[in-house]
């Protein structure tokens, strides 16, 4: 099976934002007359021609179901499925690709790491380290486990420009620690937390640490073994692939040691009324027929990434931040939340006299798509005390025309929220 | 898609920026909490009635956008004076107005009227019904609602 992806749009280092642009048919469509400026990545991401048309062309050329068939389209599936295993190995630089659960997204990842690896460690009076910055994936599931076994959820502080507080978390780490969960990128701040250093201090303590890549995976080079993360994860649909795909990757000798997840078929070596033997990983935690389509789909999306450079998204990334923060300081009244000074592609900001939602309103209505509410960190939000933000975040295909049109209809959300 | 000028009309900008019976009511025998668990929005209701069932005075407290607070403000001036059968009758003819494109101006409505808007963006019609809904949740002692 071959899928063409767009060839290198790297030139130079560089991005050719004009020919990206054109690989995603929803950007060529105009929005209330205007130009689209789709300003949400940080939530999913748009979907190139050739995701799109690998889904597809799954369905229409290839489709059956994997690991059973006999005949050639489960062949074809079941090795363009396994296929996508090798892809994200390369993709994160995992050391093998036995290590690559195949889930729905980040949120089922961390559940799973929760239920299967965490819990079972867990004794009355343990606890779970996490920071004041992570999406709710990331708090509920160990809020879940932590009421089921007695242990606490302990909480690093974030620093008022963002930053997380390293001392603090220094000082939480402690003699009953069993499992740190951090985010690599904040979703509401795009602070870029130093999880090398995290999972160092971690590892002193033989603390296994997962990393929540969601918003790193899609934006920046990622490889899991320089970084020594236990376990990382992250979502499709942020990495220009399809939705209810995703990756949990978990070093092998940890996902070896863990029971399964759900139960069912695919996931079990033998089965009967008296005892059943597991699969091995990756099998044992993809219990039935899994999004097949949408698996083979998100690897191209990894591709079309790999392909695009991810150290020219990067700096394509940096240099649209900054132009967005030099055009928003013209706009009165105006705060961003968030100003770690390392940071992704995320501008979080609130305007004096004027609610997020409203703003979001009318920057729709001007054909600028953002995010308006708590961006699932409700928290954070109280942290810096904010009901909500208006987020711009950005993808490879912005362009400085997109900050523009935000800029303009903050202008226009002036007129009425003067 | 409507024109802007539709929705953010000049008297919900001015019940936005200066909310009307925006206090709590001392005493008072009903009350609630409203919340929008999708944009965080949250409206603290507090009413009083007097001896023949008529809303003698009510009040909100809270954080919204401008739709919530000019709803929420529009709602506590026009209810005072009335009966609980009334309340609640406007409400299902204020709801009507906002959520079925095919409704005809309703006079009887009053100033409400000026949230006609909201149903050309249905992302922001629980906006426009938050007070609303706590409202019904005061008078039926329920406490607290989510509009989801």
């Amino acid at each position: 099976m071959s899928v063409s992806v767009s060839e290198a749009r790297a030139v130079g280092g560089s991005l050719d934002v004009d020919r990206l642009r054109a690989d995603f048919p929803i950007l060529q469509r105009p929005m209330n007359g205007r130009r689209l400026a789709f300003l949400d990545s940080a939530a999913s991401a748009q979907k190139p021609q050739c995701v799109i048309d690998a889904e597809r062309a799954c369905y229409e050329e290839y489709y059956a179901n994997i690991h059973r068939g006999v005949y050639q389209l489960s062949q074809r599936s079941t090795q363009a499925y396994e296929g996508v295993r090798r892809t994200v190995q390369r993709f994160i630089n995992g050391a093998d690709e036995r290590e690559v659960v195949f889930v729905r997204g980040a949120t089922e990842a961390i559940n799973l790491v929760a239920q299967s690896f965490v819990r079972p460690r867990l004794q009355a009076g343990d606890e779970i380290l996490i920071t004041g910055m992570e999406h709710h994936a990331n708090i509920v599931p160990w809020q879940m486990i932590a009421e089921a076994t007695g242990a606490r959820l302990v909480v690093a502080p974030v620093l008022d420009d963002g930053r997380l507080d390293m001392d603090g978390l220094r000082e939480r780490i402690s003699t009953r620690t069993r499992f740190i969960s951090v985010v690599h990128v904040s979703n509401t701040l795009g602070t870029i937390n130093p999880v090398e250093d995290i999972i160092e201090l971690a590892h002193q303590q033989d603390i296994p640490v997962l990393v929540d890549g969601a918003q790193s995976a899609p934006h920046m080079p990622v490889d899991v073994q320089a970084m020594g993360a236990d376990f990382y994860v992250f979502s499709a649909h942020k990495t220009y692939g399809p939705s209810g795909a995703g990756v949990l990757w978990g070093r092998l000798e940890h996902l070896e040691a863990m029971p399964p997840y759900q139960g069912g078929g695919d996931m079990i070596r033998t089965v009967s009324f008296e005892e059943t033997t597991y699969a091995p990983p990756p099998q044992r935690f993809e219990a039935g027929t899994p999004n097949i389509a949408g698996v083979i789909a998100m690897g191209v999306g990894l591709e079309y990434i790999e392909a695009a450079d991810r150290e020219a998204i990067v700096a394509h990334e940096q240099s649209l931040l900054g132009y967005a923060n030099e055009r928003l300081a013209e706009i009165d009244g105006l705060r961003v939340i968030g100003t770690a000074p390392h940071k992704a592609g995320v501008v979080s900001f609130v305007l004096d006299g004027a609610h997020p939602h409203d703003m979001g309103t009318i920057l729709d209505m001007e054909g600028v798509a953002v995010r308006a509410g708590h961006h699932c960190t409700q928290p954070l939000m109280k942290r810096f005390g904010v009901a909500a933000t208006v987020r711009a975040s950005f993808g490879l295909y912005n362009d400085r025309e997109d900050v523009d049109a935000l800029v303009d209809g903050l202008k226009r959300v002036r007129e009425f929220f003067g | 898609m409507s024109d802007l000028r539709e929705l953010y009309q000049e008297v919900i900008l001015d019940h936005n920026k200066q909310p009307r019976n925006f206090h709590g009511i001392d005493p008072h025998d009903h009350e609630a909490d409203g919340y929008n668990p999708l944009c965080g929005d949250q409206i603290h209701l507090e009413l009083r009635l007097d001896d023949e069932g008529r809303i003698e005075d009510i009040g909100f407290q809270g954080q919204g956008c401008a739709i919530s607070t000019a709803s929420a403000s529009i709602m506590t001036e026009t209810l005072k004076g009335h009966t609980v059968e009334e309340a609640k009758a406007l409400f299902d003819r204020f709801h009507h107005l906002v959520t079925d494109d095919h409704a005809e101006p309703d006079p009887s409505l009053g100033k409400l009227g000026v949230l006609a808007g909201v149903r050309d963006y249905p992302m922001r019609v629980k906006c426009a019904t938050l007070a609303w809904h706590t409202l019904q949740a005061a008078l039926d002692e329920k406490g607290e609602i989510t509009t989801e």
